[in-house]
């Protein structure tokens, strides 16, 4: 006969090399996870301190030329941060700091729309504005799709900024731009462009005649004027 | 729901972790005693030993079956040979007939009523101390009897004792990825034969002392699994099986994914019901390590595979979902990806981790396994192939056994 070969002190043992080998998974998640926290302030400092300057270049040269404007942030890196810090919402441990982070990004968004308008309207830059409304608290999928139309569109025409805007932003800037656009969370995704609402599904080629309609207009409009707000 | 979803998946990923860490620091315990004999040994006693081989249409391999079973290393006055044909329908019974002349060789042919009857009726011929069955499809190594017995003669009260099966000459992706599979088998039976708590004595050439069948019955149906409840019903009365690293039996698998799946649903069924049968010494620590770890880690892992599956066809449907309205919208050229490859995308969250630690193990059991049955250190090709075909059909093998138990649908042998 064998004999009974139970051993509890092995199966506690185990047990507590399982757990070390979990914690040291949490450990590299985590230190990986910091690190790309700091990867994200840093890229959103450096968008900070750009869109800074140009407020006050701007302000210095407002009323000398335009040449010396240079542009706020690139587009592209406003982007990059945008999709960086959407993925790390959904992937990554620290959903507080993600969340303070994107409701700061929200904000350096709100600032370029604003400062890119009156450069290009004072410059006459060749530019055109989305705002664009979305939400990640439900299952939006005309959200999903809008999402691909507009990434399209910004690899199409350079001079298009889309600046998006999670519904359930948890920022007063936020909210005041969903009040002056009368943004409701039953209509979403919701488009801004050329201060015309736009809600539900748009496809590609609607859009794409809105942009060169807003390209347009503005070449018709004078340097030098700012547009009534 | 998510969180809930996410404790079961964390728990089941945690008994994955826990199952790997047991069998290794089981093998550090016992590294030492794990050997490897190259040429032939030599017993102090030979004991006779009766070799059943049931057959059901096996006019193909069984020749070559018995050949192995002359050519073996072992006196040819101890070792008589059983042949039974389960009522085939092909030319095994003609085939068997060429071997009727051998002194050592019987041949029995009786109605088709399987497998478990066909070893009965060997049994009920069988007058020798030991008695072995050997599936009609595998070829035993030379040394391998030999090798087998001397765990009986180191230690009396070893009961069986269970060979290392390899698979004969495989020729493609799936048989390749069973290899690696067996080699892994290797590592873990023998582990499990440290702990004393092999739960499957299989066909390809295990050894019984007379005694376990004469105490405790001959063998039953058992849902097509006989080689597994055997090995339960030894395990519930404390009989002692052994793993013997060194001694191979070549045994042909199946050579198409269907055919694999097949037969490893029947596997999974058999382990289903069989446990469902014993569930009574499930968690008993009175039964040892075979209740509270073998069994239970084999339902672990039924429950973490189809688990799994579930998480996996979802993200796929979702993955699939995005593609398809990129598809819808911007045509083929949308999937092409257009940003660059950016660090920050790689996915660290603490799973990911967790996953390469159990790829990591099961790497090593393979890499051990192959080492214990091959005597060398390598790594091939099939490792990959045996990721790549078992991770994509052994879930659905696993559902398709619990959905069988679950309809009570027995699954066919071929």
């Amino acid at each position: 006969m064998a004999e009974n070969n139970f051993d509890w002190k092995k199966y506690l043992i185990v047990f507590l090399i399982t757990m070390g080998l979990f914690f040291t998974a949490i450990y590299l998640s985590n230190f990986f996870g910091s690190k790309k926290i700091n990867e994200l302030k840093s890229i959103q400092d450096k968008i900070a301190i750009n869109i800074l300057s140009s407020e006050t270049e701007f302000s210095l040269l407002s009323d000398l030329s335009c040449k010396n404007v240079s542009g706020s942030a690139l587009s592209a890196e406003l982007d990059d941060l945008g999709s960086k810090l959407e993925w790390s919402q959904k992937n990554l441990g620290a959903k507080e700091e993600v969340t303070s982070l994107r409701q700061y990004y929200s904000l350096l968004e709100i600032k370029d729309y604003l400062l890119m308008k009156k450069i290009s309207a004072r410059c006459g830059v060749k530019s055109a504005f989305i705002l664009y409304f979305y939400t990640t608290a439900d299952n939006c999928t005309l959200c999903d799709q809008e999402s691909v139309v507009l990434s399209s569109l910004r690899e199409k025409y350079p001079e298009l900024r889309v600046y998006s805007f999670d519904f359930s932003t948890d920022l007063s800037a936020v909210k005041a731009m969903l009040n002056i656009y009368k943004i409701k969370d039953t209509a979403l995704p919701a488009i801004v462009i050329d201060d015309e609402l736009l809600t539900g599904f748009h496809g590609e080629e609607e859009l794409d005649s809105k942009v060169q309609e807003s390209f347009k207009l503005q070449e018709s409009k004078p340097a030098g004027v700012l547009p009534k707000q | 729901m998510a969180t809930i979803s996410n404790l079961i998946f964390q728990i089941l990923v945690f008994f994955s972790v826990y199952v790997q860490v047991f069998l290794f620091v089981t093998f550090l315990e016992n590294k030492k005693k794990i050997i490897r004999r190259e040429g032939p040994i030599t017993l102090k006693n030979y004991p006779s030993v009766t070799v059943i081989v049931p057959c059901w249409n096996e006019e193909r391999t069984i020749a070559k079956t018995v050949e192995s079973l002359h050519l073996i290393n072992y006196p040819k006055d101890k070792l008589k040979i059983l042949l039974v044909d389960d009522g085939s329908t092909d030319g095994t019974w003609e085939i068997m007939q060429r071997f009727s002349n051998h002194p050592n060789v019987q041949i029995f042919r009786k109605k088709n009523g399987g497998k478990y009857t066909a070893l009965n009726l060997g049994l009920a011929n069988t007058k020798t101390e030991f008695l072995a069955c050997l599936d009609a499809d595998s070829i035993a190594g030379v040394e391998s009897l030999v090798r087998l017995m001397s765990y009986f003669e180191n230690d009396p009260t070893t009961m069986a004792v269970a060979p290392s099966v390899i698979v004969n000459n495989p020729r493609n992706i799936i048989e390749s990825a069973q290899k690696c599979e067996y080699y892994m088998s290797v590592y873990i039976k023998k582990m499990l034969g440290f702990m004393g708590a092999i739960h499957v004595t299989p066909g390809p050439l295990t050894v019984f002392r007379k005694k376990v069948f004469d105490d405790l019955g001959s063998y039953r149906h058992a849902h097509n699994t006989e080689d597994m409840e055997i090995a339960y019903r030894m395990q519930k009365n404390h009989y002692k099986i052994e793993q013997c690293n060194d001694a191979y039996v070549y045994t042909n698998t199946p050579k198409t994914a269907r055919a694999l799946y097949k037969q490893r649903s029947r596997w999974i069924y058999g382990f289903i019901n069989n446990t469902i049968d014993y569930r009574h010494i499930l968690f008993n620590r009175k039964y040892g390590n075979f209740s509270t770890f073998t069994v239970p880690a084999a339902i672990f892992s039924i429950l973490s595979v189809a688990y799994l599956l579930s998480r996996i066809i979802y993200n796929f449907s979702n993955f699939i979902y995005h593609k398809f309205i990129v598809l819808k919208i911007n045509g083929v050229g949308g999937l092409i990806p257009s940003h660059h490859l950016d660090l920050f995308f790689v996915n660290t969250q603490s799973l990911f981790f967790v996953i390469i630690f159990i790829y990591t193990f099961v790497f090593m059991s393979i890499t051990v396994g192959r080492r214990m049955a091959e005597g060398k250190w390598s790594i091939s090709l099939d490792t990959v192939y045996f990721f790549s075909v078992f991770g994509l059909i052994a879930p659905f093998w696993l559902l398709k056994a619990v959905y069988n138990t679950i309809t009570a649908r027995a699954p066919s042998w071929r």
